[in-house]
């Protein structure tokens, strides 16, 4: 297994006066599958954002394994294996679902001046990108443009990308918003499959995908993780019910 | 770019038809023709380099005639200076617009949209400028040029053999353009028009990416001012005016952004209509303009679409971007 | 370095600064609120020296040849607008280029058209005619004047997208223009209206240069470009950082055309020191201009929260 821990120490980020990310401490193990939940405008997108590099941090530290990637831009992280999917679908739509997969997974190669040979031409390009898009359930629409896919197999692609980028680490920002429960199945049961293989961070509403698939979970209030534990710690947790799961029962 | 199932034989039947002109033109008797459309051939060239950065990045370069300019002035001012041989002239010219390249799209590249549509305008208007002002090379009146470029096995004396130069190298182009669009290097580069974010957090970097075809465009259009500089024998600072750089843009528009041939259809159709024109009135522009704007208010949609991967606007289909309930910001 | 015309000089900047303002900050505005770049803006600028001028060699009258001259260029405006910029606001600024660049071609056709290919001559007005003395020079009356009105436009300007409801809804369109419409005001008027304002302020320079400068076709074109550097520098949507960038720019380019050829004389021989010092002279604000653009992007006066 070749995933590095993730780690980050008294992350801030203001927004003019608004402190978006206050003071967060995390700690994921390799191979983790470590959840963030929390309210609504609690923080959790902006956490990405300063993880991946496209926010800059105000203060803190971010590691990866080893590395200190603090202030380091995003192509740096990237090279380190850190890949996300975004919330709001950011797929290339004038592009078929199988190039916008080789896309992801040239990354590692660069394109330095590859003008001539056509991209899906290349076989070890092809043999992730098809490995990808069977486990995405895409195969079928290998040749449809992304713009013509319905919603939730826009999603999957969102995730497909970032697993064809031949990751070490996966921060995924809410990959089954929108989806159907047929689709959110679809989903889980693929997430479960990279536990182990990846150390992920998976921000997500779900609950019943948080509670099937995360190791730990932090959940973030206001900028601020408020708690750390297992699932059941969490579900329990008097603050948690309190803030965020609401005093009554089950989630 | 669209994925036509018509554009396959287009561009064929295109260059043979091209290739045809000559010979019609000697059966006409009126070498005007080989003049004419040699001259549609060297602009069509410019035309198709501007679109590796139009077309494929969305990179609007409002100054691509700086280039034609370039080209144009290597060989007057080597010519001028006795050096009349096209290889060490043609050498010339690609060093000069690649590292003009270099250093103007390093700057241009910092900034987007129109902001990098002003500044390319103004680092032509530099240089047409400067022309102006370098009385020793023609200032205002231009440089005539006496020998054309001697290539060892032939020379581009006339408009033959400038017309032949120019159909080879656009064919080879378009050719070339073809295999570009679906190479990693070209998707990668039409990927950061469509979205720049996510070709950066995939780790490509899209300054360089964009600043190598830029360079790349530079040169080919450069390579449009030489064949210029020998169809005309002359460079004048007129050859860098921003009605140049704007006209290289409606040929672009007229024939279709998204095609690869587009360029060369709008080179003939615009170049067609001005000599039409001319020939009804001396105020031609007043019925050019209007056209123009009738182009711009037609095409509109194109950009839109090309972005969106719509190729025409079905049933469900709309210009304006995805919206998609459940994607809350 | 002669002091008294080193003081002309400068005044001849800060006029040439004032006009460049009046065109720019229309420019701006249109461009910072609706995101429409029009490239006629210098035939607008062209249509109030036209019109002006001829008014003025029709009735004699200064007032009336301002008038006039304001009126045709917001005349102007208002059908561009709403045949031109009204179906292209919301396309690639590609189209807005494409579309403008057709319009000057044909208002620069026409005004060959109408008043030939040659310059069309008009005088400074009688009463204005003559000299002041400035720190022992002659200065024209005229082109003090034209500083006069520049600075009171600029107050004016500044009164008006700062003091009034005009100018709130004008701000409040440069951040969020579809919450304008929900405030009740008629987005389409608004339009319409900040676009004749914006024409009029460069019929209001054409009008005020007609005298100075020469009034013929594609007068236009080279000031709409300085125009265009003044608001890359300064700032786009900014009226304070296009009037900062005109005066600078104007001033810049005015010492140095008159200035770099004699400076160069130190290091180069007479002829060679001519050429090589026109040649930089009408480089210079370009140069300025790629300057600031490596350091800053947005221009000096950027306003971050667009």
């Amino acid at each position: 297994m070749n995933a590095p821990s993730l780690s980050c120490r008294g992350l801030v980020r203001y927004f003019g006066g608004l402190k978006a990310t206050d003071g967060v401490s995390l700690d994921i193990a390799p191979g983790e599958l470590h959840a963030i939940i929390g309210p609504n405008g609690a923080g959790k997108t902006t956490l990405i954002n300063l993880l991946t590099g496209e926010l800059a941090s105000h203060g803190g530290s971010i590691r990866i394994g080893r590395d200190d990637v603090t202030g380091q831009p995003v192509q740096r992280r990237v090279e380190l294996g850190l890949l996300r999917s975004y919330q709001i679908t950011s797929v290339f739509d004038a592009f078929t679902v199988g190039e916008n997969i080789c896309l992801a997974a040239r990354r590692r190669q660069g394109v330095g001046w590859a003008v001539w040979k056509p991209l899906t031409a290349y076989e070890d390009i092809m043999r992730v990108a098809r490995g990808v898009m069977a486990d995405c359930r895409l195969l079928e629409a290998e040749h449809e443009l992304a713009a013509n896919l319905a919603y939730g197999q826009r999603r999957q692609l969102e995730i497909a990308m970032a697993l064809a980028a031949e990751p070490r680490l996966l921060l995924l920002d809410e990959p089954m918003a929108g989806m159907s429960a047929a689709e959110g199945a679809a989903a889980i049961e693929l997430l479960q499959g990279l536990k182990g293989k990846y150390t992920i961070l998976l921000i997500e509403h779900d609950m019943n995908a948080v509670f099937a698939l995360a190791d730990r979970i932090s959940v973030l209030v206001y900028g601020s993780v408020v708690a750390t534990g297992t699932a059941e710690e969490i579900r329990n947790h008097p603050q948690v019910r309190q803030a965020y799961l609401g005093d009554d029962d089950d989630a | 770019m669209h994925r036509n199932k018509w554009a396959g034989w287009l561009l064929p039947l295109l260059f043979v038809a091209l290739a045809c002109i000559p010979f019609v033109a000697q059966a006409m008797d009126e070498p005007f023709y080989v003049t004419f459309f040699a001259r549609v051939l060297v602009y069509a060239l410019a035309a198709c380099a501007l679109n590796i950065v139009l077309g494929f990045a969305g990179l609007v370069s409002f100054g691509h005639a700086l280039f034609i300019g370039l080209g144009c002035y290597t060989v007057a001012i080597l010519a001028d200076a006795g050096i009349a041989n096209g290889w060490v002239q043609l050498a010339a010219c690609i060093a000069v617009c690649a590292a003009v390249a270099v250093l103007v799209g390093a700057v241009c590249l910092r900034t987007s949209g129109i902001g990098f549509i002003m500044i390319t305008l103004a680092f032509s208007q530099m240089f047409y400028f400067l022309m102006v002002s370098l009385t020793p090379f023609g200032g205002d009146d231009g440089l005539n040029i006496y020998e054309s470029s001697d290539f060892g096995l032939f020379q581009l004396g006339g408009s033959q053999e400038v017309y032949w130069a120019a159909w080879a190298l656009l064919l080879l182009l378009a050719l070339f353009l073809n295999r570009l669009r679906h190479s990693p290097f070209g998707m990668v580069l039409r990927a950061t028009h469509i979205n720049p974010r996510r070709v950066d957090a995939f780790g490509y970097s899209v300054f360089r990416v964009q600043l190598s075809a830029y360079v790349l465009s530079g040169v080919i259009t450069g390579m449009a001012g030489f064949l210029l500089a020998n169809l005309t024998a002359f460079a004048v600072p007129s050859y860098i005016s921003w009605h140049v750089s704007g006209e290289l843009i409606v040929m672009i528009v007229i024939g279709g952004i998204g095609l690869v041939t587009g360029p060369v259809l709008g080179a003939i159709v615009f170049l067609v209509m001005e000599e039409l024109l001319k020939g009804l009135t001396t105020h031609w522009m007043l019925f050019m303009g209007p056209a123009i704007v009738a182009i711009a208010l037609l095409g509109r949609n194109q950009f839109a679409w090309l972005k969106a991967g719509i190729s025409r606007p079905g049933p469900m289909k709309t210009a304006a971007p995805r919206r998609v309930a459940g994607e809350a910001r | 370095m002669n002091s008294s015309l080193f003081l002309s000089q400068l005044l001849n900047g800060l006029q040439l600064g004032v006009l460049l303002f009046l065109l720019s900050s229309g420019l701006t505005l249109i461009f910072g609120i609706m995101n429409f770049i029009n490239l006629a803006h210098g035939s607008l600028y062209m249509v109030g020296a036209f019109v002006g001028a001829a008014a003025y060699n029709a009735s004699g009258s200064f007032w009336f040849s301002l008038a006039a001259g304001v009126a045709s260029a917001a005349l102007a405006g208002l059908l561009i607008e709403h045949l031109v910029a009204r179906p292209l606001y919301r396309h690639d600024h590609l189209y807005q280029v494409l579309a403008t660049f057709g319009l000057m071609m044909f208002f620069n056709e026409l005004a060959i058209v109408i008043w030939g290919n040659r310059p069309y001559f008009v005088t400074i007005p009688e009463s204005i005619r003559g000299a002041v003395t400035i720190f022992g020079a002659p200065y024209p009356v005229y082109r003090l004047l034209v500083i006069a009105v520049g600075i009171a436009v600029a107050f004016g300007a500044w009164f008006l997208i700062q003091k009034t409801r005009f100018g709130m809804l004008t701000r409040a369109g440069t951040t969020n223009a579809a919450m304008v419409s929900v405030l009740g005001a008629n987005v389409d008027l608004l339009k319409k209206a900040l676009f004749m304002l914006g024409a009029g302020l460069a019929g209001l320079a054409g009008t005020l240069a007609g005298p100075i400068l020469s009034v013929q076709s594609g007068m236009g074109d080279p000031v709409l470009i300085l125009a265009l550097v003044v608001i890359v520098v300064g700032g786009i949507g900014s009226i304070r950082g296009a009037l900062l960038a005109a005066i600078v720019i104007a001033v810049i380019d005015t010492l140095g055309r008159a200035y770099l050829p004699h400076l160069l004389t130190l290091v180069l021989a007479p002829s060679a020191a001519n050429t090589a010092g026109s040649a930089l002279a009408s480089m210079l604000i370009y140069l300025l201009m790629a300057f600031v653009l490596a350091f800053r992007p947005h221009g000096i006066m950027y306003s971050a929260r667009r």
